[in-house]
């Protein structure tokens, strides 16, 4: 869709009629979905057919019983109708019941619990104000901002936020959860991804200043190639070779991050493989821009990617140009082979 | 000025503003108030806009956004749309039931000063330099003291209490008021629709507003005194929050879009020279929807994690509300159907009104479906959702309700071609911008979003969108120029200026004497007036003979007691205990005063009546 | 309609309602009384989601000692009664009456205010404090709430019997004093409710 296009809204409503197919909620890739598409395509078109009939009766009436000049005659004074009443009362318990028979099938279907299913791979999701950790607790890895699922499987979540408020959704695949703070607010969700692809994720529940911005992608893979993933990341952590840039690292940033089995227990996004992900921060594509100049546009100035984020620049970590360098490098060659 | 016997001390000027109890008045007063908010509110709305007209665009930052964002939202609907419903509600419903004065006018006037300090409170968090950030909606932990340090979210939480306690004054008045006041022979299915809708919005903020009252204590305890009704960490809950604001925020939704209702059956039936069409079945609508909105909060929660269960039952309670919202809107078709349809500006509002809402309102079915909901939730298919509902609705019925009351109000009428100039740049600039934003939605653009990347298909919708909403600006610039020319204008109107008014309203001088009614009318079917003109009659019977009117004295105390609060909130804000305790002494040492020195009022004699003064 | 047309002595029998001013304030403050029924409910509502939330602090069934709270509970009643008196005595126009009523009744507010603050302070000195927990926060909030309305109208009714005493019995403050009957009888019924979801729950767990 390109901008110089004239601004005619049907124009424009019809050529952008489904949007991106890793993002519209109305280019389903999903089973999940495609049973909420299916549930919006039956509501529209119920409420189409109300807009119509009220649109239809507006406008005739408008022609039909516009004053003339001068006209002082006194229309008929009308009470009511009970018959008309009747109708308009009963028809649309009528197209209700249509609508929420499906509505009541689908609450009931979309929130079944695979949590028990030996075939259901688990996630563990956790929403940080600006990011996205994921864990697999079957595995014991951890990963930020891309999430990686077999195609072919149920992906159950349980969701759950380290801070505020915020809402997992990844449109084309199925619709949100919000992601509670404390206990007894645990959410869980399944979701399926029969193509492999990747998928674009958002937060969206107001979480502050950077929520515009806290994106996360979706990679579905094949289940071996989701196989050598997992094999991947939990092999042994690739660390820098020169000895003054893992110094560096090992200092500045592994106090936080993680890689491999090297600050486990994190608190800041797991860095293992950064190098194969799609995006930096969830938002700096690697497509557009090389990985390396990503991570150092990113890690100069994180307040300038992401407004209100924990991330500290590197100004604030007395990190030299040697070591940024060293260190976007590194973590750009970090590439994990799945 | 009435030179009489009683000693009651009359103002004149910008005392008489700061004093007066007539509901005229404080109407008036609501007015300018609101549409102060309101303009406020709109701007804010612009810079949102300007902001979103292109992706990675940099106009505000991040924090200005989501504090934008914020104030749009807090102010359009509790300091811009509801002021202006009770503008139009203190103006017209003691004449539309032949009243001389609302219950509590003394009450009237501290409704109106504390809606207004508690205002001003929350605006001054701008030269503040902490304003609210977390949304209208507020949720915590975003809102918690953990989360959001400063004190942006107390000029929030200080702001509406205060203005809440307006609110509130105004509905039990309104709701004593419609009880105890009708003239003789107006029975409740007698009322006008207009009536009707108030007495039920006002019925809905004497139980929805104190779990605002509540919600709000409780986060200010959290964020002032340590408190841990929210705070997760201390065996809070976050969630009981969004139960709490919904329980009273959705009950919100009807409390503004019901007197828009009311407006519209006037209007309509009006111009079309017609009987509203099914006026019983228009109350008990009215009353279902009051009573349904009640127990559908927890569908703005269905993403929260409720279960099944709660969620099933929430959409199924939720699309039973379009069945007598669609009552309503064939009930005005019908109305217009085989009438004379006269397309004034206040009408071409009530009727852009119908499609419109039901647009908002077939995508409030849609929304009611809780799995597809899944999708809409939080996207900007909602913000297009409720934009269509408050500004194609209610705001729609306002700028009805104005153009069609302004000469009662005023006295003047509005220039019609400079309203319908307001009207088309208005609805045109309302759909581009509001139309779009339901496919944006659907396309993955989640909402309250500062910027957005580009390469998302985000980008053209979202320039139509900004086109839009600068054609509204236009508009509602096109309406103050027409209040002022108006006012400029010195010619008075007549009585019953639209010649086919069917309500007690046009049946008395435009604007009003002090009295209202010199002698209180006979009140013999639905539509009064115009069955009385039907029958030749000029003026309406009379239930009384002409005699000495007793009215209330005008009082300062109202003002002083809003300032006493202001003072207090920004006591407790601040940490300032004295200014706090000093506020609210001087706030119950009014009540004190108000209690112990009786108001006797005074009177008007029938001698003065005829010279026709105090306008 | 005037308000001051039946001052001279012959009160009519129900002179709350003898004029349309009257008629309002009974109303009105019914209404507003329907408010407060729900920002009560609000407080409860918030109460039941949080009460087990106790974190370090006493649980409620270690805090509570039923027999001072039942006796709190006895002496509100019985304040709520005395308002009875003083509404049938102000109808049989015995002024007197109605004020030596309307004092007993202020009396026993103060005494339940002054066992409310007893029972605060032993709380605050078992580690009960306004921010130990969810459940503590609630507690105090809820219970606080109702106890400034007991201090209110114990204020509001002394206010009232010093009018009496300056302007006698008329139809301005026979209003006044009806409506205040009523707002006491109201804070009587929410805490029978707090005694019973509050305490009673609170014990039974």
């Amino acid at each position: 869709m390109k901008r110089l296009l004239p601004l005619a809204a049907g124009m424009i409503l019809l050529l952008s009629a489904c949007g991106r197919e890793d993002l519209s909620t109305l280019n389903p890739q999903g089973p999940v979905a495609q049973k909420q598409f299916d549930l919006m395509t039956l509501s529209i078109s119920i409420m189409a057919l109300v807009v119509v009939v009220v649109f239809a009766i507006c406008i005739y009436v408008l022609i039909r019983f516009r004053r003339r000049k001068g006209d002082k005659t006194v229309p008929k004074q009308v009470e009511g109708n009970h018959t008309l009443e009747i109708i308009w009362t009963v028809v649309p318990i009528i197209l209700l019941l249509i609508l929420g028979v499906p509505t009541i099938n689908t609450v009931f279907g979309l929130s079944k619990d695979y949590s028990k299913d030996p075939k259901a791979l688990q996630v563990t999701v956790t929403s940080h104000q600006y990011w996205w950790e994921f864990e697999y607790p079957e595995y014991g890895i951890k990963t930020g901002q891309e999430l990686v699922v077999p195609t072919g499987k149920k992906i159950q979540f349980k969701l759950a936020s380290a801070d505020v408020t915020h809402a997992f959704w990844i449109p084309s695949i199925g619709g949100k959860i919000d992601t509670n703070a404390g206990t007894g607010t645990t959410n869980k969700l399944y979701l399926e991804f029969p193509k492999e692809g990747v998928f674009r994720g958002k937060c969206a529940e107001l979480c502050g200043p950077s929520h515009s911005l806290m994106d996360f992608k979706a990679k579905a893979v094949s289940q071996a190639s989701f196989d050598r993933w997992v094999a991947a990341m939990k092999a042994p952590a690739v660390m820098p070779e020169d000895s003054k840039i893992k110094e560096a690292f090992e200092n500045k940033c592994l106090t936080c991050h993680a890689v491999g089995e090297n600050n486990a227990g994190s608190s800041a996004p797991n860095l293992t493989g950064i190098g194969s992900r799609q995006t930096i921060a969830g938002i700096l594509y690697n497509d557009e821009k090389s990985t390396e100049e990503n991570i150092k546009e990113w890690v100069t100035d994180t307040q300038k990617v992401k407004p209100g984020n924990m991330m500290p620049s590197a100004k604030d970590l007395d990190l030299t140009q040697e070591e940024l360098d060293g260190i976007a490098k590194y973590l750009a060659d970090y590439k994990l082979d799945y | 000025m009435a030179a009489h016997a009683h000693t009651v001390k009359r103002y004149r000027g910008l005392m008489d503003w700061l004093t007066t109890v007539d509901h005229k008045k404080i109407g008036i007063l609501y007015l300018i108030a609101g549409g102060l908010f309101f303009i406020v509110g709109g701007l804010e709305a612009m810079m949102i806009r300007i902001q979103l007209m292109k992706p990675m665009n940099d106009f505000v930052g991040a924090d200005t956004f989501n504090e934008l964002l914020t104030m749009h939202g807090t102010t359009m609907i509790f300091l811009a749309a509801m002021p202006m419903l009770f503008a139009l509600m203190n103006a017209v419903i003691p004449l539309q039931i032949g009243a001389r004065d609302v219950a509590f006018p003394f009450l009237n006037s501290l409704g109106f000063w504390t809606f207004f300090a508690g205002g001003v409170l929350l605006n001054i968090s701008w030269f503040a330099g902490n304003v609210p950030d977390a949304g209208w909606t507020s949720y915590v932990p975003l809102a918690s003291p953990t989360y959001s340090s400063g004190h942006g979210v107390d000029y929030y939480l200080m702001g509406l209490q205060i203005a809440g306690i307006g609110t509130l004054l105004g509905g039990i008045n309104f709701m004593a008021t419609i009880i105890n006041m009708r003239a003789p022979g107006m029975s409740f299915m007698r009322m006008p629709m207009f009536t009707w809708t108030i007495f039920i919005t006002s019925a809905l903020i004497v139980f929805a507003f104190p779990v605002l009252t509540v919600g709000l204590v409780a986060l200010t305890f959290d964020r002032l005194f340590h408190a841990n009704f929210f705070e997760t960490g201390s065996g809070g809950n976050a969630v009981l929050w969004e139960h709490i604001f919904w329980v009273f925020g959705h009950p919100e939704v009807y409390i503004l879009i019901l007197p828009a209702f009311g407006i519209i059956s006037e209007v309509v039936s009006t111009f079309a020279r017609k009987r509203l069409f099914g006026y019983s079945s228009m109350v008990f609508a009215t009353v279902l929807i009051a009573f349904l909105g009640f127990m559908v909060w927890a569908h703005h929660m269905f993403t929260t994690g409720l279960g099944p269960v709660a969620n099933g039952l929430f959409s199924i309670a939720t699309m039973l509300i379009a069945v007598p919202t669609g009552v309503k809107i064939f009930n005005w078709l019908f109305t217009l159907w085989g009438g004379s349809i006269r397309f004034t500006t206040a009408n071409l509002f009530a009727i852009g009104f119908i499609p419109t809402f039901v647009m908002g309102g077939v995508t409030g079915v849609m929304l009611a479906s809780a799995p597809a909901d899944f999708q809409y939730h939080d996207s900007y298919f909602v913000v297009a959702h409720f934009h269509y509902v408050i500004v194609g609705g209610l705001i729609f019925g306002i700028f009805a309700g104005l153009h069609y009351w302004w000469p009662k109000m005023f006295g003047r009428m509005l220039n019609e071609t400079l309203g319908k100039f307001t009207f088309w740049t208005f609805f045109i600039g309302f759909h581009l911008t509001f139309f779009v934003q339901h496919f944006l939605g659907l396309l993955g653009m989640p909402r309250r979003v500062w910027t957005y990347l580009p390469n998302q298909g985000f980008d053209t919708m979202n320039l139509i969108s900004s086109v839009g909403a600068f054609l509204m600006g236009i508009g509602t610039i096109f309406f103050l120029v027409n209040v002022i020319a108006s006012a400029a204008k010195k010619q008075k109107v007549a009585d019953d200026p639209w010649e086919d008014g069917r309500s007690l309203e046009w049946s008395i001088p435009s604007p009003p004497p002090e009295y209202n009614f010199k002698q209180l009318p006979l009140v013999r079917s639905y539509d009064a007036w115009w069955n009385e003109k039907q029958k030749g009659n000029a003026e309406m019977p009379p239930a009384e003979p002409v005699g000495s009117i007793h009215m209330p004295s005008p009082s300062i105390l109202p003002l002083v007691m809003s300032i006493g609060l202001f003072a207090a909130g920004l006591g407790f804000m601040y940490d300032h205990l004295i200014i706090a305790i000093a506020g609210l002494v001087v706030t119950f040492g009014c009540m004190f005063l108000r209690s112990v020195f009786d108001d006797h009022g005074f009177h008007i004699e029938p001698e003065e009546q005829e010279k026709g003064v105090h306008v | 309609m005037s308000a001051h047309e039946h001052a001279d002595g012959h009160l009519p029998h129900e002179p709350e309602k003898a004029t349309l001013e009257g008629r309002n304030k009974v109303l009105g403050f019914w209404l507003f009384l329907g408010a407060e029924t729900v920002l009560f409910g609000t407080l409860f509502a918030a109460f039941i989601a949080l009460r087990h939330q106790t974190l370090d602090g006493p649980t409620a069934d270690h805090l509570f000692e039923l027999p001072m709270v039942f006796a709190a509970t006895m002496i509100l009643l019985f304040s709520s009664l005395m308002s009875v008196f003083a509404v049938q005595a102000m109808h049989q126009n015995r002024v007197k009456a109605m004020i030596v009523w309307l004092i007993v009744t202020i009396l026993l507010g103060l005494c339940f205010l002054g066992l409310e603050i007893y029972e605060f302070n032993t709380y605050v000195s078992e580690g009960h404090q306004f921010a130990t927990s969810a459940f503590s926060s609630s507690f105090y909030t809820l219970v606080g709430f109702h106890g400034a309305h007991v201090a209110f109208g114990v204020l509001w009714i002394g206010l009232l019997i010093a009018q009496i005493f300056k302007k006698g019995l008329t139809v301005v403050t026979a209003p006044k004093i009806y409506v205040s009957a009523i707002y006491w009888h109201f804070i009587d019924v929410v805490w029978v409710f707090i005694f019973t979801v509050v305490y009673l729950m609170g014990k039974v767990g």
